[in-house]
């Protein structure tokens, strides 16, 4: 009995089995990308790889500190124009996904369309969009974000409406539930886990949208633009500095929608871990 | 209408009902799933419908509670047409599978029939709770489905199909998916809820031991068309326990059962022989082993 003991010092609660269960989950990762700079570092000064190629973890960190007032200023400018297009295209999304959820003839006749938009390379039309919205405006970029995230959240709104359990239909109509309560108690919590998944690839799509778009034009305190000037400066310390920006700003959503998740869903995370 | 025909109503009066399959009018996948069929349940019997795959059980069942319409005939429960009782919530279903919602809690999937019907949100909480105890799940309230076993499952819907306190209760191989030792013991759950409920029970099985223990009626039924072979009355004392199997007339009406089955697989047999002769042979067999 005393091996069972001695093997389960975290399976007591508490402060104490928290802290390790978030070392045990964080740990690693950490670990891991200090190692890849650490190589990364190394490798730059050993084999004398030139700065404009690859420049050293720490001159980017050098370069960040040093820039940060204008490399915020950036990030800022870019970050509204990710948010805004994620507001935009998830909501449209989640609003036309469910008018076409429920009707039949929308869902035959719109549904192929929106698969077909799904994989043509939106990106594409970004100097067009700069076009129509105006070519410093942040609302072109924010549409380009928009349309982005529009397909994938629109097409899983729907999935998730309507790739319901046969029985439970049948379940509520016995219960001769009106059609309003089988959409808010069947249909709508069906569908969260498709449309949080959409989530999840809608804010790198924004961000990539924003960033990209601001390649073919935008004011200079933009991330896209500083990163796409300093290039061609062969100034790549301060892209390199601004690319981290772009990745927080990345990670940061992410992370957002994933608690987001856990709050709103908290049958679903806990349900993959029993299985 | 006067009292005493109120008394001696019927809860179910099924007349003259058949149901055909019939995928868009073309003839070749034109299916007879029941004919002629006419049964009456009086309040408080426990019925149960046997027979081999494809006899149209379920499809009864279905009809019973309005999920399906008949092709022809007429369906009464509680005295008025099987849509306007589902429409009055005057049944509680059980189906094969527990059909539970993952995102409610056990206390929140037994309110569910109770939220659609509009019920205050404290009588919810209280009927649900008796309810769950009526299922020895009370410990479970909180927990999520998934957290619970296949048997406990399956409680769950029990719970949730009695919150509503219907007159009736439709059953659809509810234990069909559980072990031999479960099942037993979800038949003698089910025997002591059905005591205490007073509701009256429509039971499809496949197995012979469970349909004799548990009803006061057998309904045979055999394929193609599907139809009502025989009804046999189980005569068994109505306070049934485990020592209930081991009683002489117990083997007598399973054998009885049996021997109706059996009637079916030969008249059957001797038509055509398709894969559905398997499921009726597994019947057989399942009836040597129960």
């Amino acid at each position: 009995m005393t091996a069972a003991e001695v093997a389960t010092p975290a399976g007591r609660g508490g402060l104490g089995a928290g802290l390790m269960r978030g070392i045990r989950a964080w740990g690693p990762p950490t670990l891991l990308l200090v190692g890849l700079l650490a190589v990364w570092e190394i490798a730059v000064r050993s084999f004398g790889i030139k700065q404009f190629i690859l420049p050293r973890p720490l001159a980017i960190a050098e370069t960040w500190v040093t820039y940060l007032p204008e490399l915020y200023a950036a990030a800022r400018y870019t970050f509204l124009e990710i948010l805004a297009g994620l507001v935009i295209g998830a909501t449209a999304g989640i609003v036309i996904g469910m008018v076409t959820a429920r009707y039949r003839f929308m869902q035959d006749s719109l549904m192929p369309f929106a698969v077909a938009a799904s994989s043509v390379p939106i990106l594409a039309f970004a100097p067009i969009f700069n076009n129509w919205f105006g070519l410093d405006q942040q609302l072109s970029k924010a549409m380009v974000a928009a349309v982005l995230c529009f397909f994938p959240v629109m097409i899983n709104t729907v999935r998730g409406l309507t790739n319901v359990d046969a029985r439970a239909l049948e379940l509520l109509r016995s219960y001769a539930a009106s059609e309003v309560a089988v959409f808010r108690k069947l249909r709508v919590p069906n569908s969260l886990p498709y449309v949080f998944t959409a989530l999840r690839l809608a804010v790198t799509l924004a961000t990539i949208g924003a960033v990209v778009g601001e390649y073919f034009a935008a004011p200079r305190s933009s991330l896209g633009q500083y990163i796409a000037t300093y290039s061609a400066f062969l100034n790549f310390e301060r892209s390199w500095a601004a690319i981290v920006f772009a990745c927080i700003i990345g990670i940061g959503l992410y992370l957002i929608v994933a608690i987001a998740e856990r709050i709103v869903m908290p049958w679903y995370d806990r349900q993959a871990e029993w299985r | 209408m006067t009292n005493e025909t109120t008394q001696a109503r019927p809860v179910v009066d099924i007349a003259g009902v058949s149901k055909v399959f019939d995928a868009r009018g073309q003839r070749a996948t034109r299916v007879e799933a029941l004919v002629g069929i006419d049964l009456s349940i009086a309040a408080g019997e426990f019925v149960s419908l046997i027979g081999p795959s494809g006899c149209g059980k379920s499809t009864l069942l279905r009809l019973i509670g309005d999920l399906t319409p008949p092709t022809s005939g007429t369906i009464t429960v509680n005295g008025k047409p099987a849509e306007r009782a589902r429409r009055d919530r005057d049944y509680g279903m059980v189906f094969q599978a527990p059909v539970l919602f993952d995102w409610r809690t056990v206390q929140g999937n037994v309110e569910l029939p109770l939220e659609i019907s509009g019920t205050s949100k404290a009588q919810r909480a209280e009927r649900a709770k008796e309810h769950l105890r009526l299922v020895e799940l009370s410990d479970f309230a909180g927990h999520y489905p998934w957290q619970l076993s296949g048997g406990m499952q399956q409680r769950v819907a029990i719970a949730r199909a009695l919150a509503v306190d219907p007159a009736l209760l439709l059953m659809d191989e509810p234990f069909g998916a559980l072990d031999e030792m479960t099942r037993e013991r979800m038949n003698l759950e089910l025997l002591k809820i059905w005591e205490r409920t007073e509701t009256t029970i429509v039971f499809v099985t496949h197995s012979i031991a469970e349909a004799v223990f548990l009803s006061t009626r057998v309904v045979v039924m055999s394929p193609r068309p599907g139809r009502i072979s025989s009804i046999i009355d189980i005569d068994l004392p109505r306070e049934r326990n485990v020592e209930t199997r081991e009683l002489e007339q117990y083997f007598h009406l399973v054998t009885a059962v049996r021997e109706a089955l059996r009637g079916d697989e030969r008249s059957a047999g001797s038509t055509d022989g398709d894969d559905d002769d398997l499921a009726e042979r597994r019947v057989a067999a399942e009836g040597l082993s129960g």
